[in-house]
């Protein structure tokens, strides 16, 4: 184990992941690239989520234990990654609807609601 | 924690979530098989739908209450209520939409498949103690909800707002996603209550770790309950998507994120002395960013966006009192309120669907002008629901406001209390704005031609209008029924600190 990366590397390459997603969602102005920054952010709390199960495999007193405490983080991730697709589809729908109505679609062009 | 034979299962718990979804399912298929024709039928088929999974929530209040699924599913008082509620706004919002969608042009039968979904999403939200299946509810109702906000194709605000819902939205999950992962980072568990095992364990990383994640999944809460500072989305969303579709997401996206908020909250009874300060002025907030932005609005749907903006910090009011003092305070007034709010703002939003005439649809103030002659009995119901939303004595929305202000009180928060009150009298003025703009026929303006109502709108308006009286008449049994305190059965946040 001594050679192990230990788990708070992983949470730190995670969060420095989501802060630059975070980031990239207020600055951008391109709506593809801002829902890449998502993505982004999304992929963080995978890997978030793997290191904690790995994390739990190591840390739990019985290996049972271990095995349900694993599942259920690695589990998540599958679930995140099929939410993540649905998203996507969804996503690039509306931005192809957009690009249809008027053949671009900055964020800065969105104003025709105000109030 | 060892193997265990696989429980029995408990069909009546998934029921009414199951019935909600496989009638969607029927629905898109009946479109296969029809295509080119009208949706009545599917309006029908939905309607029978949703019928059935109402019938199949009543009989369970009088089930043993606890959780089956392995904590995935969970049967109580908060949880039906708020299901039964979901269900019958579903129902009131297709009973409308078929007249408004035809003439807007755009009568996709999608509509009734995608808002089922919808409402099973928000179903499993409010019955779950598992964040796994929260998650899963959430992104149900939130991806369908994006589709339906952009249904309008040929109008430019809807797919505006489309875009802005979504790329918020996904936003705010990822701050879930990542709350919930810090939750279950010290605990192993995705059960809600891992907080209050990181917090037992006495270790001050896991207490800390637990405090971030914590953090993280209500900020992506206020941002699905559209609560000041995270509520920007709110009124743009509400002012481009087509108005059914806002009527319906108004209430079912505040229904089930306010139900999964009380369960979040709950939970977090723990670090309850680091979050609560910070709610007590995200409410305060609300209630005063929503109600005074509503002020200077020109827009109908935008004024009830931000209306819905205030409504959430007036819940978020009676969620705080609930937590505070759960001895004293239940949560009845907090679920008498949302059930008003739900009633009275679908039957405001099917009023104004009238003002759709041959695909165009104006929304502005003036665009309501004359609304009276041509349908006196939409109109004056529209009076009824804005009564309601000012909160005028007989009505429910005066209950609703009344009781929260007493639990206020009653937990010692008369901050929370007074700016209730206060805000509540502001909203009276724009909230008469809309009831001029109906009346009035002012010198000069310009002559507007609206649809004309249609049975279903009608009987949708009719009963949201009987639903205000009757649960403002009969508001002490609704109270009692909505708190049953006598027959031991515990409120939420009583029975996540028994379980520590």
């Amino acid at each position: 184990m001594g050679t192990d990366i230990p788990l708070v590397w992983y949470l730190v390459t995670a969060l420095f992941m989501f802060v630059m997603g975070g980031i990239g969602v207020v600055v951008r102005r391109n709506p593809v690239v801002v829902f890449m920054c998502i993505e982004l952010m999304l992929n963080a709390t995978n890997l978030t989520f793997l290191a904690f199960a790995r994390y739990q495999i190591a840390s739990a007193q019985t290996p049972e234990a271990a095995l349900q405490a694993a599942m259920s983080g690695q589990m998540m991730v599958i679930f995140v990654m099929a939410v993540a697709a649905a998203e996507v589809a969804v996503g690039l729908g509306i931005i192809m609807a957009i690009f249809r109505l008027k053949n671009e679609a900055g964020l800065d062009d969105m104003s025709t609601m105000r109030g | 924690m060892s193997y265990q034979p696989i429980p029995t299962i408990d069909w009546w718990a998934i029921a009414p979530v199951s019935i909600v979804m496989v009638t969607g399912i029927v629905a898109l298929l009946i479109e296969m098989f029809r295509p080119n024709r009208n949706n009545n039928t599917i309006v029908a088929v939905s309607l029978v739908g949703l019928f059935l999974a109402g019938l199949s929530v009543v009989p369970q209040f009088s089930m043993p209450f606890g959780s089956s699924f392995g904590g995935m599913v969970v049967r109580d008082y908060l949880g039906l209520v708020l299901q039964l509620l979901l269900i019958t706004v579903c129902f009131v919002a297709f009973l409308f939409s078929e007249p408004y969608l035809r003439e807007k042009r755009i009568a996709f039968a999608e509509f009734y498949q995608l808002a089922l979904w919808a409402s099973a999403g928000g179903m499993i939200m409010v019955t779950t103690e598992n964040l796994l299946m929260f998650f899963l509810g959430l992104e149900v109702l939130g991806i369908a909800l994006y589709c339906l906000t952009g249904m309008c194709r040929q109008e430019l605000r809807s797919e505006e707002s489309a875009m802005k819902y979504f790329l918020l939205g996904a936003f705010g999950t990822a701050f879930v996603l990542m709350g919930i992962a810090y939750l279950y980072g010290p605990t192993g568990s995705l059960r809600i209550d891992a907080v209050s095992i990181a917090v037992a364990s006495d270790q001050p990383h896991f207490v800390l770790m637990a405090l971030f994640g914590f953090g993280l999944l209500l900020v992506g809460l206020c941002f699905k309950s559209a609560l000041v500072p995270f509520h920007q989305w709110t009124p743009d969303v509400y002012q481009g998507a087509p108005t059914n579709v806002t009527a319906f997401m108004a209430s079912t996206s505040k229904i089930a994120a306010i139900g999964a908020l009380i369960r979040v909250l709950a939970a977090g009874a723990p670090l309850v002395s680091y979050w609560f300060p910070i709610m007590f002025w995200v409410a305060i907030l609300s209630m005063v960013v929503g109600n005074f932005a509503a002020l200077v609005q020109k827009d109908v749907k935008r004024t009830l966006g931000y209306s819905s903006v205030a409504n959430g910090g007036y819940m978020l009011v009676a969620v705080l009192a609930h937590v505070q003092a759960p001895e004293k305070v239940s949560l009845a007034s907090t679920l008498f309120f949302i059930t008003g709010y739900g009633v009275m703002t679908m039957g405001a939003f099917a009023v104004v669907s009238l003002a759709a005439r041959d695909g165009k649809e104006g929304t502005r103030f003036q665009d309501l002008h004359g609304l009276w002659h041509r349908a006196p009995f939409a109109a004056g119901c529209l009076i009824l629901f804005v009564a309601s939303l000012i909160g005028v004595p007989p009505t429910v929305g005066f209950f609703g406001k009344m009781f929260i202000f007493n639990d206020a009180l009653a937990a010692g928060l008369l901050p929370l209390a007074l700016v209730l009150a206060v805000t509540s009298v502001v909203s009276a003025y724009y909230y008469l704005g809309i009831i001029q703009a109906v009346f009035v026929q002012e010198e000069g303006a310009v002559k507007n031609e609206s649809g004309r109502p249609q049975a279903g709108l009608n009987l949708a308006v009719l009963l949201c209008a009987l639903a205000i009286f009757g649960i403002s008449l009969g508001a002490e049994n609704v109270l009692k029924f909505m708190a049953p305190a006598e027959d031991g059965r515990q409120p939420v946040a009583e029975r996540t600190v028994a379980q520590r």
